[in-house]
């Protein structure tokens, strides 16, 4: 990129915010995905719609590419900018505009973060239930281009259920609306919808408008261990078929609660095969009711043991234990490379027990934790990228997991996207019919291919590609 | 790495030594999870990746890998951070952020080479010298009582003096007399009868000098709670400042002659009054990779060491002479909070005055800018950090914000003076509120 497109990047949002040093680059050049890295030429910091579709026009005019990011949180590389070009951060795009308690909406701009939506509402007794794991740091902006999903999934949904109106800048530069405040509303094609999941490779969104609902009254947890891991399966599929709907349904293996112990010592006992953490929401009638009920139907199924926190407290963090999982595997070893092969629920234990023989049979050791209740698994395997030849095994191991969730009827993601990491298995799950309309739908929003180039459809090979941070600074225009 | 980021790094095998200093190790074991980021005061001012925990050690990965240099840029990302390790209690991968940062440091001085004068001074010639820091102290003292200082301010010969130095000075008090100083005797034996431990007091090397009197304080509150105390002599600066700013050599050689000090005065306990220092007292072992008999040695100072707070929650509880009628908040300093984990004694010890109405600030583990001598070093950053962190004080409404370092101390005068709240409130180190009252 030359020194000409970048003046015209600074005279848009102000030299401060156009970053191009050496070092400011580097930091821009990975996300939360291990082993990926590529350098951006260009890095800008818009604070406004207007800016953020002059920043497009330029890009577009050039032909370059343009990766937004919120907070690089995601774990598909979605945010790695493989082939240069510009990384458009929205983190000044973060203010919440409206809370609109008539039509329970709130709107906001995409940098504004998730937990901080949260909290807003919640002072007002509503609630937005979306809570991925990251939602202390992850931006809403890139909760709607992943869809993100999150522990609350299995009784309120995800992300796009949520989405009511969103405001985009088309790589031409023009702002449209979709959607809106309307409970009802089938005007045409639901691009609204199609955005939400999009990754970045159609448009740049805006501003978002949410659906709220009632923050609920009560709220329980509690947690069931397990000598055996079908037991645990058959427990999940025994409260749902009981027509008990908990908002929460987790689940951890034996190594997985060592870690986690390991880290936040709350007592998790190191001799179980598998524990489940369920909450419930709602009335407190009916909490305290499903509760009750869950705690039996666990212990029929052969929990060896079943507790409910005693206080909110207790249940928080048993709650934060669980969203600090991930995290706590990395003490491991330095790589920790996490996957979400999703099957339907009632493959549950199947799933799980295949991720361990795969693990095995590639000799690297994988621990399994993850959304029980809507069958999102994160098989997570703890290596070090030193080691090409376990890397090597680790990628082979995925590819059969990835395998293995389809022959179950499963996804190949649950929740985190395609972007880079998943590109190559994508036909896997919605076959060349599918991705040929997917890339006709791509070419109707951005002809010049530039938006989050190479993500989400591959190239060629079906591989975790290791990028060599030495060759990776494309250059362009 | 090629040879010729070599070269442009500034030097043949000297750099690849110092490359090696990193614990590649450690840097790869941050996943870049991102869990860090909302905790820090530099991200959260300017909301760049680079001045966030998880982009600096991506940096340091970059440098350790020969992909970045370590040239001026990498420096002033290195020193645009607090060391607050706030990042490090956020972190569940367990990143010790804050030996890569010290070790970052090192290999940027390096790197440059060329020193600056001021900062050569300071940390070979002064901060190791006790008796010189005694002369500076004297000096500071006669400048203070003659009214010079007055003379300079109006006169306008403070602004030769650079501006960090300039804003700073506001806050600092009266420093004891000579005189005063000359009086410490060097035991000071247990009110009635001695019950607790006989304990080495670490005066530090600024401290002992701006902030003698609460250095005496801390005394007299440990020989009321039966403690018997030695003023160590042989004792120097506890090198954090020097680790801090990547001199390690100095830092090391300090940690040698404190060891020595206290190994000969053969006291039961260490016990210092600044979160900073402790820090670093707690960290020598670590200091000593490739030398085991000093490491050993380390090992043997580091089980003694204690914060004062953290002593006094062991002894029990201290009798109070005097009721404090006024409302009471504590700002957690940075180095005993995310560094010590000493978070709860001090407050204790608050809540403990009778009389007093304890108030939780918002934010109180949240760094205030202070940071060594980052607020001379990185002012404006350092401002801007001290008027948020105003913010939650001024909503506690309480009359004594309470401090457990001498750097917050100042910043805290300082964001009061900034804020305009010299009637309302006051800053004060917790061991010279305690003095008064017991
Ligand atoms: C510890 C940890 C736990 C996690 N837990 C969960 C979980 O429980 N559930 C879950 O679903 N995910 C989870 N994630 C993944 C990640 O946090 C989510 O994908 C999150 O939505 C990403 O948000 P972000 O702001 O970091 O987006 P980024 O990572 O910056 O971007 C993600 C994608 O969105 C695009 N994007 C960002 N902003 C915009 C915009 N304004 N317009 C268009 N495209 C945009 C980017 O180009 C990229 O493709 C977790 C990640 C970590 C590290
Ligand atoms: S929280 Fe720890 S592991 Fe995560 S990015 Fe920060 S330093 Fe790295
Ligand atoms: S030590 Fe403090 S300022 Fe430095 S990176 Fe960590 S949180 Fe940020």
């Amino acid at each position: 990129m030359n020194n000409e497109i970048k003046r015209e990047l600074s005279a848009i949002v102000g030299e401060r915010w156009m970053l191009d040093t050496p070092n400011e680059l580097h930091v821009y050049s990975y996300d939360a995905t291990p082993l990926y890295q590529a350098m951006p030429d260009a890095v800008v910091m818009p604070a406004s719609v207007e800016e953020t579709a002059a920043i497009l026009k330029v890009a577009n005019r050039h032909r370059i590419p343009i990766v937004s990011r919120g907070s690089g949180t995601n774990l598909c590389g979605g945010t790695v900018p493989t082939e240069g070009g510009i990384v458009l951060v929205t983190n000044r795009l973060n203010e919440l505009y409206e809370i609109d308690q008539d039509n329970l909406t709130a709107t906001f701009g995409p940098g504004l973060i998730t937990a901080e939506l949260h909290t807003a509402v919640e002072a007002l007794g509503l609630f937005y239930p979306p809570d991925p794991g990251s939602m202390r740091i992850s931006t809403m902006g890139g909760n709607v281009a992943e869809c993100a999903g999150g522990m609350r999934g299995l009784k309120y949904g995800v992300t796009k259920d949520y989405i009511m109106g969103l405001q985009a800048v088309l790589p031409s530069g023009e702002v449209l609306r979709f959607g809106g405040k309307n409970a009802k509303d089938v005007a045409g094609y639901d691009i609204t919808k199609l955005l939400v999941g999009s990754e970045g490779t159609l448009a740049v969104v805006t501003e978002i408008t949410a659906k709220l609902l009632p923050l609920p009254k009560a709220k329980q947890t509690l947690v069931a261990y397990y000598n055996d891991l079908t037991d645990a399966a058959r427990s999940v599929q025994r409260v749902i078929a009981e027509k008990i709907i908990p908002a929460t349904m987790e689940f951890l293996d034996a190594e997985t609660m060592r870690v986690v112990e390991a880290y936040a010592g709350i007592g998790l006992p190191l001799d179980m095969k598998a524990m489940l953490l369920i909450e419930q929401d709602g009335t407190e009638m009916q909490v305290e009711q499903d509760i009750l009920r869950i705690a039996e139907i666990c212990r029929r199924e052969g929990a060896t043991e079943v507790r409910t926190a005693e206080t909110p407290e207790e249940g928080a963090k048993l709650m934060a234990a669980r969203r600090a999982a991930l995290s706590a595997l990395a003490r491991v070893k330095p790589t920790t490379i996490l996957e979400d092969a999703t099957v339907p629920r009632a493959r549950l234990a199947e799933m799980v027990e295949q991720v361990g023989v795969i693990a095995n049979k590639y000799d690297v050791q994988i621990c399994t934790f993850g959304h029980a209740g809507d069958g999102n698994l994160h098989p997570t395997c703890m290596t070090d990228e030193r080691d090409k030849e376990e890397i090597h095994r680790v990628e082979q191991a995925f590819q059969e997991i990835f395998h293995a969730a389809i022959k179950l009827g499963g996804t190949i993601t649950g929740e985190h996207g395609v972007g880079i990491a998943k590109a190559g298995y994508l036909d896997l799950k919605v076959g060349t019919g599918g991705i040929e309309l997917m890339k006709r739908i791509k070419d109707a929003f951005d002809p010049h291919g530039i938006m989050n180039p190479g993500k989400m459809f591959a190239k060629d090979t079906r591989r975790r590609v290791v990028v060599n941070t030495h060759e990776c600074g494309h250059k362009h225009g | 790495m090629s040879a010729d980021t070599n070269m442009a790094n500034g030097g043949g095998s000297n750099l690849i030594q110092l490359l090696d200093k990193f614990d590649t190790e450690e840097i790869l074991n941050c996943m870049q999870c991102g869990f860090c980021l909302p905790s820090c005061p530099t991200y959260r001012q300017t909301g760049k990746e680079s001045a966030s925990p998880r982009g600096r050690i991506a940096l340091m990965k970059g440098v350790a890998e020969g992909s970045l240099l370590a040239d001026a840029e990498f420096e002033a990302n290195m020193y645009l951070c607090l060391g607050c390790r706030a990042c490090e209690t956020a972190c569940p991968a367990g990143v010790p952020y804050g030996s890569l940062i010290e070790t970052a440091r090192e290999v940027a001085e390096q790197a440059k080479q060329e020193d600056s004068p001021l900062r050569d001074f300071l940390f070979h010639e002064v901060f190791p010298h006790p008796n010189r820091l005694e002369l500076l102290g004297a000096g500071l003292w006669a400048a203070q009582v003659s009214g010079l200082q007055t003379l300079a301010d109006k006169t306008g010969l403070m602004r030769i003096l650079p501006r960090p130095m300039r804003e700073m000075q506001s806050a600092v008090d009266t420093v004891a007399s000579p005189w005063a100083r000359m009086q410490r005797e060097s035991v000071m034996e247990a009110v009635g009868e001695q019950t607790g431990p006989t304990v080495g007091l670490f005066t530090g090397c600024i401290m002992d000098v701006m902030f003698f009197e609460t250095n005496q304080a801390t005394a007299r509150v440990l020989t009321k709670a039966g403690c018997e105390v030695v003023f160590v002599s042989g004792q120097s600066c506890c090198g954090a400042l020097h680790a801090h700013a990547g001199e390690k050599t100095g830092a090391v050689e300090l940690a040698k002659r404190n060891i020595e000090a206290f190994e000969q005065a053969g006291v039961d306990l260490i016990v210092n009054n600044a979160g900073g220092c402790g820090a670093a007292l707690k960290e020598y072992h670590h200091w000593f990779h490739d030398d085991p008999a000093w490491q050993e040695r380390a090992q043997q100072f580091v089980a003694k060491v204690r914060d004062i707070s953290e002593l006094l929650a062991e002894l029990p509880p201290l009798v109070f002479a005097k009721e404090l009628h006024a409302k009471v908040t504590y700002q957690d300093s940075c180095h005993l909070a995310h560094g010590q984990g000493v978070r709860s004694q001090p407050r204790q010890l608050l809540k403990s005055i009778p009389g007093a109405e304890y108030v939780e600030m918002r934010g109180a583990d949240q760094c205030c800018g202070s940071a060594g001598i980052y607020n001379i070093t990185n002012l404006d950053m350092s401002m801007e950090i001290l008027d948020d962190k105003m913010k939650n004080v001024g909503r506690t409404e309480a009359h004594y914000v309470v401090t457990s370092n001498p750097g917050c101390l100042l910043q805290m005068k300082k964001g009061i003076e900034r804020a305009g709240q010299q009637g309302q409130m006051k800053a004060v180190h917790i061991m010279d509120l305690l003095a008064d009252l017991v």
